[in-house]
């Protein structure tokens, strides 16, 4: 439970501080592999994962915008004034 | 060397990304239009600087968000050094990880999904400082890894995970002040069960 303050684990610690940068794909691979046992073991630390990693995924939908059509032709029209074009 | 009739072809697939990011970056649908179309005509111009094999998309943001930065980031005023000092780990997921027990059979991101309209979501982002908002932006949406982040903006590495790891803290908080205004998630307290 995200409200149950029970006491961490070094190895906790260490997986909780990581998850920003494990969800970036910026953790390498030998620490990737310590950090995913320790979740398959470790509810507390896994549950605030896919939390993140939901969040992430949520920003990510969210944030998307569809070019109002006539960008692309504007935008072609203009390259096409270009010296080379 | 690149072919520059390649141009559009490889480009121009890239535009519906780097429209999005310039809305978020200026905040305003008609300078986002002009910031896409400036980019392209530089990196057209540019096109035979750039090298072959290596990440397209990056280099067009690289001539983005150095436009946005020279052309419309002077126009804005200069937001307040924000004090994220107690903003801690797991701010948000503290906070909100109750709302998602309640909900059983639900997933997580249905719940987020349900708790943050994509209005709010683009709010909370747009609401953060110019650098904090521009790594938010290429690493969380664009999905960009550090090392492409700090040459795109080209600062020092170190400078791309100082500025993630404040705006990331800085997101989470606007998040969590919108999702408790709408009156979705009750104020944590101390004494809760």
């Amino acid at each position: 439970m995200a409200s149950d303050p029970a006491p961490l684990k070094p190895q906790c610690d260490e997986a909780l501080h990581e998850i920003y940068h494990l969800l970036s794909g910026e953790i390498d691979d030998a620490k990737r592999q310590q950090i995913a046992v320790h979740l398959d073991e470790c509810a507390p630390c896994a549950e605030p994962y896919d939390f993140y990693a939901e969040l992430r995924r949520c920003v990510q939908q969210r944030c998307q915008d569809q070019a109002p059509p006539g960008l692309l032709a504007r935008i072609e029209a203009a390259l096409h004034h270009e010296p080379h074009a | 060397m690149a072919d520059q009739a390649k141009f559009a072809e490889l480009a121009m697939e890239h535009m519906s990304s780097l429209y999005s990011g310039a809305v978020r970056m200026t905040r305003n649908p008609a300078d986002a239009e002009d910031l896409v179309q400036e980019t392209y005509l530089k990196a057209y111009r540019g096109f035979g600087g750039f090298e072959e094999g290596t990440n397209l998309k990056a280099w067009l943001y690289r001539i983005l968000t150095n436009t946005y930065i020279n052309t419309y980031r002077a126009k804005q005023r200069r937001p307040d050094e924000t004090d994220l000092d107690e903003v801690e780990d797991l701010y948000l997921y503290r906070r909100l990880g109750g709302l998602e027990a309640a909900r059983t059979g639900r997933s997580a991101e249905d719940d987020l999904m349900d708790l943050f309209a994509e209005a709010e979501v683009k709010d909370a982002v747009e609401q953060l400082p110019d650098n904090f908002r521009m790594a938010v932006l290429l690493a969380d949406v664009e999905g960009f890894s550090y090392k492409e982040i700090a040459e795109i903006m080209d600062i020092p590495i170190g400078t791309v995970m100082s500025r993630l790891h404040r705006g990331r803290k800085l997101l989470e908080k606007l998040l969590y002040d919108f999702a408790v205004s709408h009156r979705l998630a009750e104020p944590v307290s101390d004494t809760a069960p």
